[in-house]
Order: structure tokens, then sequence, then C-alpha cells
């Protein structure tokens, strides 16, 4: 499965080479051209398969995802042969205690300890988990026997593996990164279509560092609508007050209205729900306007993009094994491919 | 069978001072078992004898219930206490307490207005029986008193002080009378200072050594507002322990007492306490170690005044247990 | 035998306490071709006799040698919308768990997530706070029907954690608190298959420790050994830990002293290390131990115990680590001890 093949593979931003040659592969047949830009950005073109109905159509049509993870980077070996690291992307610091991760581009297996329960006093318990010391040991006794596995500037991701947990009911899965390979994973099947207008597919990098691949991807495009594809922030486990789950797993491709980074193109958004509702795909709106996507860089490129986000629900983004439903993952690559056709209608002014 | 809980749960009975439930408990049962006796802590051992080729059983439910020992009297006649057992100082407040003369007192406190009240704690209490300067008290330094509440009958419910654990008593009671022919020699033990660390438990199945103990005893529950999440309900029926404080139960006999439960079609409910123990990790630990499980009534504010269960767990639970004990034992 | 796949089998099997039967399969192998009777008890230790060859006329002595094989893990306590909630079994510490997985053992084994809510939705203040365990789900990816049928309260959950072999002799997993212990018993039973000795040997795989040392009160009342060793694992050195609170790692294991270590027994083990140039360290111990030795003590009439600890880091984390070579050092220590016990010693003792 392809997206098993890119939970897997490993690409904290800034480091995508590994997630790039997995896409490569996997869109050899379906594109005319492509190119890897200064930042590790893979823009690859599907130049238009046919001619479009009517003279409104898009010339130029844009859809990204991101293929960086967020991950650490190893800042400084310390004289027992354990490795100071930073973390590249916003990671939860309560959840690195008892973790194992892979390191640099050998994959050198490491954890990331925590002091017994037994040594930290009651009144500490009462609070969160201090990694301000927190260190990766690889089993290294000594600086020397460190620096002969990894060096500084080595990037390390968790170790998880992916697995289908449900066959049937739900169809989940899980595995790291799914946040955004899911939406590589999406546009990927996307190319296999066949549109009226020329197909940017940017699979992007450093999104988690601030957005920055998709920043130059789209100045050099330079598109007239763009789409963001995501593997998004889903918050369904019970909670004691009746508070927003943002989004749910089981219920459709998600339509953002607005996050932190930009606000939907309303027509786009409206193209989007009646394509959804005309074609009986189910759907949900993002209740919340919590994180950022690619869209955020992509709508203020040059004079302005008309931008709009789809996402997979992804429950426990940003810790080291998120879960999703295929299900969910099918009905985003219907909707997408879908409202890509019904584009060519042009968008209202 | 209410009328044999009302008896039990309105006697006298703290921990260390449980003679007159232990009297009560004789009474009812003595003709119905071929040996009594009382060993050196107090434990009340009923000694029913199967027919041959079963199993070695015991079965502990305790005696005592939670109290207050006077430790000090003011030059005032206010009396100064300690606990005994696992007295919770704000379920004290306003409470009347009975001692074993007889005579009552009343849990003061004064702090109620104050703007910052805390929870109180034992050295801010006080107990009040009435002393009149000048007058003898009633009461003096070591005497222990428990709570003093009426039984009340709502129907399916029951509400009395001390169901921890006179209702295992009952239910234990109950069984044994109305026990008939089984292959198993059943040890009925009513054990004494369970809530002071299960100390009669501890001896009494030295003494006993059982090839296969089960407790008796109260568990919480999760259905009040806003329980700490628990599976366990009243109407639930009875419940069959996992784990406890101080036990993990043995899988054996967890699922010896599941199989039986589904094979009388009663309904049923599993335990994970997290918070309490019980008789059950006493017998687990004693000698080379023996298998044990806990059958436990699910019940409201325990450790208060008014402890409620329901009687159809109640009633349940005398149905397993009398089908767990009539019968040969598969763990 | 060899150790790192013993190590990575024992670590691999499920066994919180209370419901240790897989873990006993996998120790059951590994001593049973060297010893000469095994059996099972009522809290499910498993013993295994080796006897040792007496002369004619000799008393009856026997050594008991303990390592618990239970692990902290989980239980099922209710569910909620398809999500599991759940209690501890053992001292786990919860804010270590948040993103683990795990397997909940219900009518099929089902791999799980104790899943963390998005940075996204958090505000500043919750960072500061763990994550309590009202607010902690198992996530096991199916509908709250499926659940239902598949799970029941009072179910095991147990870490799910890949064996890694780390750099220079290192290996990190979870459960090495106590099963690198359980393996240590192994390479002794197999070293002393080579060896003459003349006191019979109980190995003894304990359950219950991490729960109060349960395992350990009831077989040592039953087999009633003259003497004791329990091997457990000790705080190694490590970032957070301090020189003065830990042990060092790869330099054998600790051999403790203090009130609940019997003098002679301590005496005896650290002559022999070093007679023998076995690295092996001193850990003072003042109070309790935390471990079986602590209740075998003072089991009947009083035990002659002594304790050796294997340095781990990261205790009671599913990512324990340990240097290989410190669990063959404790195993060598243990047979050199056992095949040089004579009845001088026990006359020492007072026994």
């Amino acid at each position: 499965m392809l997206l098993k093949e890119l939970s897997e593979a490993r690409g904290v931003s800034g480091n995508e080479a590994a997630i790039r040659d997995i896409i490569l592969n996997a869109v050899k047949g379906q594109v005319d051209e492509y190119r890897i830009d200064a930042l590790g950005n893979l823009i690859c073109l599907q130049k238009a398969r046919r001619q479009a109905q009517g003279e409104r159509s898009p010339r130029k049509v844009m859809v990204a995802a991101h293929m960086d993870e967020v991950g650490f980077v190893i800042t400084g070996i310390n004289g027992d042969g354990t490795l100071r690291f930073g973390k590249v992307g916003g990671i939860d610091d309560r959840i690195l205690p008892s973790k194992q991760v892979l390191i640099g581009q050998e994959s050198v297996p490491g954890v990331i300890g925590y002091r017994p329960i037994h040594l930290i006093p009651r009144a500490e318990r009462e609070r969160a988990v201090d990694t301000s010391k927190a260190a990766i040991d690889i089993g290294a006794t000594s600086k020397g026997g460190a620096e002969k596995l990894v060096k500084l500037g080595d990037y390390a991701t968790f170790r998880t593996a992916f697995e289908v947990l449900d066959e049937s009911g739900l169809r989940t899965v899980k595995g790291k990164a799914l946040d955004d390979r899911v939406g590589c994973a999406v546009l990927v099947e996307l190319l296999k279509g066949d549109y009226a207008f020329d197909l940017y597919a940017a699979f992007t990098a450093q999104e988690e560092a601030g957005l920055r691949g998709a920043r130059v991807a789209a100045y050099a495009t330079n598109p007239e609508v763009a789409f963001v594809l995501e593997g998004t922030v889903c918050d369904d486990l019970p909670k004691k007050k009746d508070l927003s789950p943002v989004t749910e797993v089981g219920k459709g491709p998600v339509i953002t209205f607005m996050d932190r980074s930009f606000v939907a193109d309303r027509r786009l958004v409206k193209l989007l729900v009646d394509t959804a509702k005309r074609l009986g795909i189910p759907y949900q709106f993002k209740q919340g306007t919590v994180g950022g996507t690619d869209a955020g860089a992509i709508h203020l490129t040059r004079e302005g993009v008309p931008s709009a986000a789809v996402s997979v629900p992804v429950r426990y983004i940003h810790a080291p094994v998120s879960l999703l439903s295929l299900i969910d993952l099918d009905y985003t690559v219907r909707l997408m491919r879908e409202t890509l056709h019904t584009l060519e209608g042009g968008l209202e002014s | 069978m209410k009328e044999l809980i009302k008896k039990l749960v309105e006697a006298y009975g703290p921990s260390g001072y449980e003679v007159p439930v232990r009297d009560l408990i004789a009474d009812i049962v003595r003709e119905s078992v071929d040996e009594l006796r009382t060993d050196s802590l107090g434990n009340l051992i009923a000694l029913k004898k199967g027919t041959g080729g079963g199993k070695r059983i015991m079965i502990a439910a305790h005696m005592d219930e939670i109290g207050l020992i006077v430790t000090y009297v003011d030059k005032k006649g206010f009396l100064r206490f300690g606990t005994v057992g696992g007295v919770l100082p704000l379920a004290t407040i306003g409470s009347r307490v009975r001692f074993a003369s007889g005579a009552i007192g009343v849990i003061g406190w004064e702090k109620w207005l104050q703007p910052s009240s805390e929870r109180p704690s034992l050295e801010e209490l006080f107990l009040d029986v009435g002393a009149i300067p000048g007058n003898q008290l009633p009461v003096g330094v070591g005497d222990v008193a428990s709570f003093d509440r009426p039984f009340v009958d709502m129907g399916q419910r029951l509400v009395a002080k001390a169901m921890d654990d006179r209702i295992g008593c009952a239910v234990a009671a109950q069984a044994l009378l109305d026990l008939g022919a089984t292959p198993n020699d059943i040890y009925f033990v009513f054990t004494t200072q369970e809530e002071v660390g299960l100390r009669g438990a501890l001896v009494s199945a030295f003494g006993v050594e059982p090839e296969v103990g089960v407790a008796i005893d109260v568990t919480k529950t999760g259905d009040t507002p806003e329980a700490h999440p628990m599976a366990v309900e009243l109407s639930g029926g009875p419940a069959i322990k996992v784990m406890d404080s101080d036990v993990l139960v043995h899988p054996g006999v967890k699922n010896w007492m599941i199989k039986t439960a589904q094979g009388l079609g009663i309904k049923y409910q599993l335990e994970v306490l997290e918070f309490g123990g019980t008789d059950t990790a006493a017998m687990q630990r004693s000698r080379g170690g023996i298998p044990a499980g806990c059958l436990s009534i699910p019940c409201r504010y325990i450790h208060t005044p008014s402890e409620m269960v329901d009687y159809g767990d109640v009633q349940g639970a005398v149905k397993l247990l009398g089908e767990m004990l009539s019968k040969p034992v598969e763990i | 035998m060899e150790v790192i796949q013993l190590l990575r089998d024992l670590s691999q099997a499920s066994g919180v306490s209370g419901y240790e039967e897989p873990v006993r399969v996998v120790a059951r192998k590994a001593f049973e071709p060297y010893g000469d009777a095994l059996h099972t008890d009522a809290l499910g230790n498993l013993i295994a006799l080796k006897k040792g060859t007496r002369a004619e006329g000799a008393r009856e002595r026997s050594i008991m040698l303990a390592a618990h094989m239970d692990e902290i893990g989980l239980m099922v306590t209710g569910f909620e919308q398809g999500f599991i909630r759940f209690a501890r079994v053992g001292g786990v510490d919860i804010r270590t768990i948040l993103g683990q997985e795990v397997v909940v053992h219900g009518t099929r084994p089902l791999p799980g997530i104790i899943g963390s809510r998005p940075p996204h939705v958090l505000g500043p203040e919750e960072y500061e706070k763990p994550v309590p365990l009202d607010k902690l789900f198992i996530d096991v990816g199916l509908t709250a029907e499926q659940v239902k049928d598949l799970v029941q309260v009072g179910d095991l959950i147990t870490m799910r954690r890949d064996f890694l072999e780390l750099a220079e002799g290192y290996v990190s997993g979870k459960a090495f608190d106590d099963r690198t212990g359980v393996a240590s018993l192994a390479l002794t039973l197999e070293a002393l298959s080579a060896t003459r000795h003349e006191w019979d040997v109980y190995a003894v795989a304990t359950t219950q420790e991490e729960v109060g040392l349960r395992g350990a009160i009831t077989s040592a009342y039953g087999v009633a050994p003259n003497i004791a060793i329990a091997v457990d694992v000790g705080f190694g050195m490590q970032q957070g830990v301090g020189e003065t609170e830990s042990i060092a790692m790869d330099s054998g294991p600790a051999i403790a002293k203090g009130p609940s270590i019997h003098p002679l027994m301590h005496e005896r083990l650290v002559a022999l290390a070093k007679d023998n140039e076995l690295p092996h360290q001193v850990e003072i111990l003042p109070g309790a131990s935390g471990t079986d030795a602590w209740a075998i003590q003072v089991a009947r009439e009083g035990i002659p115990t002594a304790l050796l600890s294997i340095p781990l880091r990261y205790m009671h984390t599913s990512v324990e680590t340990v240097c290989v070579k410190d669990v063959q050092r404790t195993a060598r220590l243990m047979s050199l001890f056992i095949a040089t016990l004579t009845e001088d010693f026990a006359a020492k003792l007072g026994l």
C-alpha cells in the first residue's frame, strides 16, 4: 500500500528526499514534467488531457500536499554518549518520554528515556514531565562512540510501523506522519485522472517549519486556483464537556472555512460542498479554526491565489503514532477529483 | 432476608470490638453448622461439612465496621478521638455515634462559615456526649463508637450504616442457611479487623488452610453524577472482582464465578476497584498462597453513615454464592 | 543459550501482574532443559528444582533464586464511544504513556494507541500539567459495537514495544524489569548443568512482584529454602539521575548491603566476585529494597537473603535499557556462589 510506504519512510522538514523518491516512483507514468527546486519541493506537471468545455476554466491549477513530518534534529553529543536534540515542528513535550526513534541516513535506533517513577518526588508527579534534559540513548557510552554512528545535524524520526487495524468496519490504519503522507497519497491518486487544465501537483517541503516550501512553489508556479490536501486535527476523544471535536473519523473529507493561516475562498468552499451534495459524498466542516496549512502561504503569493483546503481527519497528529480511516481517504479522493472536473466551469467572480 | 440485614447492620461492632455482631451471627447459624468456634482474634469460624470429594473452601465476610476511639477528654468535657479504620473526617460532621454502652455522641466542627474553609482535619473535630459540668461522663479514653443510623428499606434500595460489610455477612449467613448437600467442606468465616488491615482474615486463613477462598464485601459504583469512571452500578447484579488495590483475583477463581453466574442466567458485573482492599488479599498470600476471589455487593457512599445497596443485587449474590458452593469447584 | 534471543523472547511476551501465563511459557522453555522438576504453585510462580549432588548422609540444603516475571501494565475499566478507559496495574507513570502503542488482550489481541490531543487545540496552561488518567483513552480504531464484542472490563493491556539492539552491547525493550532477572536465572541453571554443586537450587520466576511482592511471599513459604538470592533491576546511571542515586552501567551487578540483606551472604558474594575478577558494585540499602528480597527475608522463621541488581536505565518505561554483559555477569556470580556452597556456610549462618 502506498500509504504504508509513505508513512514508514523518513523525512523530517528539510530532509524529504526519501519521500520524494517514493512519490516519483509512484507517479512515473502520470506526469509530463517534474522538477525539484531549491527547497526540495517536488513540483509535477500533468498537462491538460483534454479541451475544457467553455472558456471560463482555469488554465493552471495547483494542488499541494506536504512531504515533511515533525521530528528531531541532533544538536549535541553528551560526554556519556547520549544525544541532545531539538524539535522540528510542533511536538507536545509530554509525549517525548519512553519513545523509540531512528536517526540519520542509516536509521540508527535510539530511545528517549525518562527518570524512573520511583525517584520522582510526589509533588513533581503532579506536574507535566520535565524534558529540558531529555536525551536520545543509542547505546554509545562515550562521545567518541556516538560520533562513530551519528553526527550533529542528523535528523531523527519516531520509529513507528504502519498497520491496518480494521479491514472491514471503519477501515482504520495507524502509522506515523499521516499528517501529511495521506495528503500525498490522495494527490498521487488524483494524478490518475484527466483534467481540462494543467495540473501542478506540488509535493511540498518544510510545511511544518513554517509553510516554507509552498511559498516558493506557488511563486514559481503562479496558479489561478489552489487546493491544499492535509491530514488534519481530529479531537473526537470523549470529553467531559460538550466541546467541538474539530473533525471526526469516519465522517468524510473535511472542508475548512478558516484556520489560523487563511480564510478559504468562499467560492471554492461552495464548489466543494455542491459537488459533494450532488454526488452524495459524505463531508464535514472543520469545526474550529485551529492549525495552519500550505494554503496560508499559497493564497498570499504574488497577487493572491483563491485557495481551499480539503483534509482527511487524523487522530493524534504530531505524535509518534496517528490514526485515520481509509473510508475518509477514499471519499477525499473522490470529492477532489469531481471538484476538479467541476472547476472547468470556472469560478464566479 | 431484609430482617436479617436490619439486625446485622444495626448491631454495634467496630474493629477489635466485634463481640455483639459475633454473638448475633452465632445465634443465627448455630443450628445449621457442624462446628462453630472462635479463634484468638475473635473470628467466628463456622464449618459446614460436605459429603466428600470436594474442596476445602473459605468464605470470608468481615463483621467489623469503621468507628472512632476516644483519645482525650478536655476540660469542658468535649472528647477528641482517633479513627478506627478508614473514617473520612468530612463524612462524620453532624453525625451521631453510639458507644458499646449505648451512650450517644454528636460530632462537632466549628469552621462552617469561615470563607476559606478547607476540608476538616481530625484535630478540628470533637465529640460531644452531652456532658454537664460536674456530672460523670458516660464514656472515657479508650471507648470506641460506631455510626448510629437506623436501617431504611426503600423497597428496591436499602440504606444503613455498616453495609460494609454486614451486607456481606448477611449474604454469607443466608447462603449458609440455604445450603443443602454439597461435596465441599465450607468454612464460613466471619472475620474481624478487616478495616484496620485485613487482620482477622490473615490469621483465620492460616488456621483454616483452605484450597480456595472467596471474600464477600462491598465495592464502589460509578453511577452517581460525577463519579470516578467505573463500570459497576446498582441493579447491575452482584459484581465479580477482577482487581482491587491489594489483589489481582486468581483468573481461575474469577472464571469459575463467571461461568457459574452465566450458567444460572443471573445478571452480574465485572469489577475493577482502583482504591480499596478486601479480605481477598489476606487469603491469597496465606502460607504458600491460595487461589482467591471476591463476590462484591455494589454500594454507594461507602464509609459514610448512609451506605446504599440494591436488594436485587443482594439476592443475586446469595443465589450465585449458593450455586458456587453446592457444586464441585472448577478452577 | 543465545542471550539476546532469550531477552527478546522474555521481553516481548505478555505478562502483567496476575496474568503471567504467556511469560511463564517462555520461562518454562528456558528452565526446562536444566531442571529436574518444574511446577507452578497456586499464585502462578514457576518453580524449577535442580538437585545438587550431596555426599552420602549429608544434610539437605537448598537455595532459592527469585526473579519476577510480571510487568507493569494496564487493565480495562470501561468504555466510552468506542474508546477504552483503563486503570494501572503496578507503578506505571502515566506521564510516560501518552502516545504509547499498546495491545488490548480481549477475545483476540487488539493493537491500540493511548491517544493524545493535538497541540493545536491545547492552551499554554495545558502543557504545565500531565494529562490525568481520566482523560486518557485507548483507541483500537473500531466502532463502539465492535469494541463491546471483543473487549470486557478486567481485560489486560500491555505496552507494545519492539526489542531494539543498540550500540555497544546495549539492548532496549519493555519489561526488562525483571525479565532480565529471569534470563539471568536461566543462564545460571545452564552454567550449573556443567558444574558440580551440593545444594539443591530452586529457580523461581515469581509473579505479582510489581503489585506487592505477592508471588515471593507465597513461594518462599512454599519452597522454604535455607537461603535465597533475589535478582531484580537497579537504577542505572542515566540523564537526570545523579551518581548518588544510581549504579553504573556495564559494571556488573550491584550487590546490596543493609538491614534487609544478610551480611554473610553479602560478604560471600563480594568476595567471590573479587576473587574471580568479576565486575561488580556495592549498593547500600538503608530501607526497603522494593524487591522480592524484602518479602523473602521474613518468610516463615526468616531466610538469609541477598539481592543482586542489574543496572537498568529508564525503569518503568517501555524503553528500559540494559547492557547485555551485566545480565551475564549476574548469572556468573550466582553460579559461582552456588557451586561453592558447602555445609560450612550453613554452619556459619547458624542453620
